[in-house]
């Protein structure tokens, strides 16, 4: 690309930088913020701000937030549910999405708006919630993997993938005489390997950031998920007592609490922060395909 | 002879109609795979999405468990008139409605901006950069935004300090109503901004970078060739974009706004779907719950189709559907 600049051309490319430049320290600085106060002293983060003074900093915040049963637990949970969650969405979504992506289906417009229908429809929440409860699906792990596994999204998204896949693959299969089994398996699902990690990776970090389901379906508090573990933390500010480990008074109690936010903040969203640049791609294409329609 | 014509047309009409449906009775016979495989999706789609859409009629009638939403007495619109003339009910609507059409016009134009930004950074590697950086706060759940809120912007957090600097008493952001809508629409723009212009910044990817060339050698200037070239190129994908969002504002997102509720600001951050789960599940009122539900449902689906249609005029014809 050559393309030339003028002076004043120069000077807008100039303070677009700079401007960028901005955009990235303030969305990098509550992300810094947090870091290091993760690390220091609490009441020193409160009194002097942040420091570079050694004595200012600590490990013990990662010490209780680790040891914190609530946290750790939260944590299985949540992976549980992401996981379980991908699965099903995924085996649901791609097998609706590829019957769908047969032209000649019989049916295949009655199956379109029906799912279609559902993106500007809904019951809303109380009715969805009375039918968990009356399904006997609350307090179980069903309410939170199952209800929201047809995503018409996904159906979509696997729809325009198998539809761009060449055609002469499945015909030339179908002379052979192999039965729709035979193609799905053998020749579809091995080609849509992309398709089904960007739905797979879409579902797990949408379960595992999401606390809404959680809180209504779930009252027993060894079920929560990690996000509504931190949402008394963070939020409510309960400490429940079983996180002292040994005798403190109040305030020592306080303290501990404060540094706890910031630990388990760090320690929460690391996962998918640090797992997320290897993926960009993938999450990218998953924006760019939908969009696409 | 005309009628025998016509009974001869009819009959080969209706053969044909049965041939049709034959070979569609042996073609979903040959093809029961692609049957099977679908029919989670819409097991699941039917029980999930369309059961609670029957459960609407729930705000029709004076639900009791004892005799199931089927059994329990209709109501007619008591309950949709119950919510009208409640006096909570212009300031929640109005809430709701200025929380997100706020949200709406600061928060739209944004990742528009920042993927014109963008695109005018010519080197690959800084251009990746940014965009790993910009697209990271998308992956931080709500609950850990809201919560940094809470530490960022408490009396003693470091935004405090240097508003202490200079002047005498901290800002409490977090439980002062007046702050409540700038808090929650700017901390949006913090974390959506940059994973919202995925789409523009690859609309713009795809300008034939020789209409710059030629642009230049007419002697546009840089903010020409961006009004001319750049604007037009993305206006089809703002244009589905902004329908979207509009159809969306009284969909607005229940999470968010219910985790930073304070008791203190309560006046201007209770919006439709927080006071429909507080009355209507926590307090157990489903029909009430399921009324205000289903009064926002139709306002966002007359919105929807209002900007739908307009859209479709000034878009040359492309709408959503």
């Amino acid at each position: 690309m050559n393309i030339e600049y003028t002076k004043t051309d120069k000077i807008i490319l100039t303070i677009n930088y700079f401007l960028l430049f901005i955009i990235v320290l303030s969305i990098l600085f509550p992300l810094i913020y947090v870091l290091i106060g993760s690390f220091m002293e609490p009441s020193a983060l409160v009194n002097k701000g942040i420091s570079f003074d050694i004595n200012d900093y600590t490990i013990e915040g990662y010490r209780r937030i680790l040891s914190y049963k609530p946290i750790t637990r939260g944590f299985l949970n949540s992976f549980f549910y992401s996981t379980a969650f991908s699965i099903i969405t995924v085996v649901v979504c791609i097998a609706a999405g590829y019957s769908l992506s047969v032209d000649d289906l019989v049916g295949r417009k009655f199956f379109m708006i029906l799912f279609l229908i559902t993106m500007f429809l809904s019951g809303g929440l109380i009715p969805t919630y009375l039918l968990i409860k009356n399904l006997g699906m609350l307090n179980t792990a069903w309410a939170i993997i199952i209800p929201g596994a047809v995503n018409v999204w996904n159906i979509i998204l696997s729809r325009t993938f198998f539809k761009g896949l060449p055609a002469e693959l499945t015909e030339a299969a179908e002379i052979d005489g192999a039965s729709d089994w035979i193609i799905f398996f053998k020749i579809a699902i091995p080609l849509s390997k992309p398709i089904i990690f960007v739905l797979a990776l879409y579902a797990f970090v949408g379960q595992w950031n999401a606390y809404f389901d959680a809180m209504i379906y779930l009252d027993d508090s060894k079920l929560h998920p990690l996000q509504l573990v931190l949402r008394s933390l963070l939020i409510q500010n309960e400490v429940r007592p079983e996180m002292i480990l040994d005798r403190q008074v109040m305030a020592e109690l306080s303290k501990m609490a404060e540094i706890m936010k910031y630990a388990s903040i760090v320690v929460a969203s690391l996962p998918l922060l640090v797992m997320y640049p290897f993926f960009e791609k993938y999450f990218e294409k998953g924006v760019l395909v939908g969009s696409l329609k | 002879m005309k009628g025998l014509l016509r009974v001869e047309q009819k009959l080969k009409f209706n053969n044909t109609k049965a041939g049709i449906y034959k070979s569609k009775i042996t073609y979903i016979k040959n093809h029961y795979p692609l049957y099977l495989l679908i029919m989670p999706a819409v097991i699941l789609t039917i029980i999930f999405r369309y059961i609670p859409m029957y459960g609407v009629v729930l705000a029709f009638k004076d639900f009791s468990y004892a005799k199931g939403i089927l059994g329990s007495e209709w109501v007619g619109f008591k309950y949709f008139k119950q919510f009208m003339t409640s006096p909570n009910f212009g300031v929640i609507f109005m809430n709701t409605l200025k929380l997100s059409v706020y949200g709406l016009i600061l928060g739209f134009p944004a990742p528009i901006i920042l993927a014109i930004m963008l695109n005018q950074v010519r080197r690959a590697r800084i251009k990746k950069t940014i965009q790993l950086i910009l697209y990271a706060p998308n992956f931080i759940s709500v609950v850990i935004v809201v919560g940094m809120l809470f530490l960022l912007l408490s009396p003693t957090g470091p935004i405090n300090k240097i508003i202490t600097l200079f002047s005498d008493h901290p800002i409490y952001f977090m439980s002062d109503p007046k702050y409540f809508r700038s808090v929650y629409i700017l901390s949006g723009i913090w974390q959506g901004a940059g994973w919202s212009s995925i789409i523009y910044i690859a609309a713009l990817a795809g300008v034939d970078t020789q209409l710059y060339d030629a642009a230049r050698i007419d002697g546009a200037t840089l903010l020409q060739r961006i009004r001319h070239i750049d604007l037009p190129t993305i206006k089809p994908v703002i244009v589905i974009s902004l329908i979207l969002a509009i159809g969306g504002i009284m969909g607005i997102g229940f999470e968010k706004a219910y985790l930073m509720q304070k008791g203190m600001n309560l006046s201007v951050s209770e919006i439709i779907p927080t006071y429909v789960y507080k009355v209507g599940l926590l307090a157990a009122n489903y029909s009430f719950g399921a009324a205000v539900g289903l009064f926002n449902t139709v306002i966002n689906l007359i919105l929807l189709i209002l900007a739908n249609s307009i859209a479709k005029r000034v878009n040359e014809g492309y709408g959503l559907y």
